[in-house]
């Protein structure tokens, strides 16, 4: 049987953290995503045409949001986990009466429920900048619920597998971010040459945007089933590894 | 009775090919204070990582309250609690909080009435709403312990728990465990603290190379491997040990004669010897005799 008490005691521990540096988690991503609305969506954009009928501020929300909750996600779950190697603390999960599940459960939702609320609060900072309509708010948090929880499940992999601080930030920084640019955050797929067009297909990160576009403005770059069964494939690949991870100890058990 | 924990041919091979635990056996009964001993790198710490979950042993059983450590995990971590070797905390909580979160790992709902008395009995009480950061090693290392009995287990692993702690904090540990196993609870200690040991252990094993090489009841262990010393306090010191005595196993140390002798046997030799100084004339003016401590016996089984 599940221990839902411990679960619930890892979550709290993890919530707590983000309330302890509030600024770091909720307050800087919100600037910053501010930034680009200003550079982006009001100095650049306003001499940039609409895109498929939307004017460009509204058109990069999504886009932002994505990008925001993508990294946060990583970054939220890998430190989580990370930490708690780097200091040694883990022996107590490690020997207390719970499963990988009740571990997942503390982890990955915690810093899942961290970008929900993140991802919202992108989304109200984003009402003072430009006017927003969302075509499905059901799709829309859909989305950004199914999305915090496979990345926050890939970042829980990332912390898992760093065996330092640099391990840590080479993928979001590295690998998600250049992805997340180059995945339509700034522009719709069907901008590019018809050669890039090709190869922006390569980059699962072109479907999320594309999805949770779609969920604002009811158009995508590519049609809703293909998004939702990418994200769905990266979700069931995150839960393999993580069993993987937990079944052999992966570099957590000696 | 069935023992609480019984390992049975556990053995542990590392990634890197160093072989920790070779076929171990080992009992520990219900209640009883097990004192591990072993020197650095023995395999002490890997043996309570198997028993615990920290650690995958490579082939063997571990049953803890006849239940198969890794079958049924949840069962059998729920009757234990750890204090590791190293004193690892999270920086930022509060005493309080830290406590309850370990009390939380193990499904148990708040309980601030024990938690209380446990901070109490620990001497943490006044530091309970303290950062950890803020503490001492002292209070950390008492931390480690309340975290360790805040979900009331019945079985304590005490992994050198004195290491870095001063005398004061060591003896009120000590009188803590033997609160603890007077309320039933089973305590298996590691320890390089030979002293420890003998203050409050009622078994003693000892590990090396991965190895058990011995398990005893510290009484009897200190009656069959313990050599007696005698020290006879010379009038004047002797440069050398006069050939008179060439028979005894005699040695001259600042001022004294030093004689080792098996107390079980009929014939230790004391008297031969004293009536040997007489008859030689060495005059001496105090003669005692103390059993070898168990520190002395562990190091010659070590030696072996």
């Amino acid at each position: 049987m599940i221990n839902i008490q411990a679960a619930k005691t890892i979550y709290l521990f993890e919530m707590a953290r983000m309330k302890r540096t509030l600024g770091q988690s909720v307050a800087s991503p919100v600037l910053s995503t501010s930034l680009y609305f200003v550079v982006f969506g009001s100095a650049i954009g306003s001499r940039i045409s609409e895109i498929g009928g939307v004017s460009y501020g509204a058109f990069i929300v999504p886009g932002l949001i994505m990008l925001s909750i993508l990294t946060q996600s990583i970054s939220n779950a890998s430190f989580g986990i990370y930490f708690q190697k780097f200091t040694g603390t883990i022996y107590e999960i490690l020997s207390a009466p719970i499963s990988y599940i009740e571990i997942i459960l503390g982890f990955v939702g915690a810093a899942a429920s961290k970008s929900i609320i993140l991802g919202l609060l992108i989304l109200l900072t984003a009402h003072f900048f430009v006017p927003l309509e969302i075509h499905s708010p059901i799709w829309m948090l859909f989305f950004l619920f199914l999305t915090s929880i496979t990345f926050s499940l890939f970042g829980f992999i990332i912390g898992i597998w760093a065996d330092n601080f640099e391990k840590l930030q080479i993928i979001p920084l590295l690998i998600i971010t250049p992805l997340t640019f180059l995945g339509g955050s700034f522009y719709s797929i069907d901008m590019l040459p018809p050669f890039w067009q090709k190869v922006s297909m390569l980059n699962p990160v072109v479907y999320l945007i594309s999805g949770f576009r779609w969920s604002f403005y009811g158009k995508a770059d590519v049609g809703i089933g293909i998004s939702l069964s990418m994200i769905s494939l990266l979700l069931v690949v995150c839960l393999y590894l993580v069993r993987r991870i937990f079944k052999t100890g992966y570099q957590i058990k000696a | 009775m069935a023992p609480i924990i019984s390992i049975q041919r556990v053995s542990k091979k590392y990634r890197g090919g160093f072989q920790a635990l070779k076929d171990v056996n080992l009992d520990i009964h219900e209640g009883e204070i097990f004192a591990l001993l072993g020197p650095n790198g023995a395999g002490k710490t890997t043996l309570i990582g198997g028993i615990c979950g920290t650690t995958n042993i490579s082939s063997g059983k571990i049953l803890v309250d006849g239940k198969d450590n890794v079958k049924y995990f949840r069962h059998t971590r729920s009757l234990i609690g750890l204090v590791p070797q190293e004193i690892t905390l999270s920086a930022f909580e509060t005493v309080w909080d830290n406590v309850n979160f370990s009390r939380g790992l193990f499904g148990k709902g708040p309980e601030p009435d024990y938690v209380e008395q446990l901070l109490k009995d620990l001497s943490l009480w006044d530091k309970k709403g303290n950062m950890l950061m803020t503490l001492s090693g002292g209070m950390k290392r008492r931390v480690m312990i309340a975290k360790a009995l805040s979900h009331k287990p019945r079985i304590l692993f005490l992994d050198e728990p004195s290491a870095g702690v001063d005398v004061e904090l060591r003896r009120d540990m000590w009188q803590h465990v033997h609160k603890l196993r007077q309320s039933g609870v089973t305590i298996i200690l590691t320890t390089h603290y030979i002293e420890e040991a003998e203050e409050m252990a009622d078994r003693i094993g000892v590990i090396n190379k991965g190895e058990i090489i011995l398990v005893e009841k510290k009484q009897e262990l200190m009656k069959k491997l313990g050599t007696k010393q005698m020290s006879i306090e010379l009038a004047t010191p002797l440069e050398q040990v006069p050939p008179e005595l060439s028979n005894f196993e005699v040695k001259s140390e600042e001022g004294r004669l030093i004689y080792y002798y098996d107390p079980k046997k009929a014939d230790t030799g004391v008297s031969k010897l004293i009536k040997t100084l007489s008859q030689i004339k060495l005059e001496y003016t105090d003669i005692n005799t103390k059993q070898s401590s168990l520190e002395e016996i562990f190091v010659e089984l070590v030696k072996k």
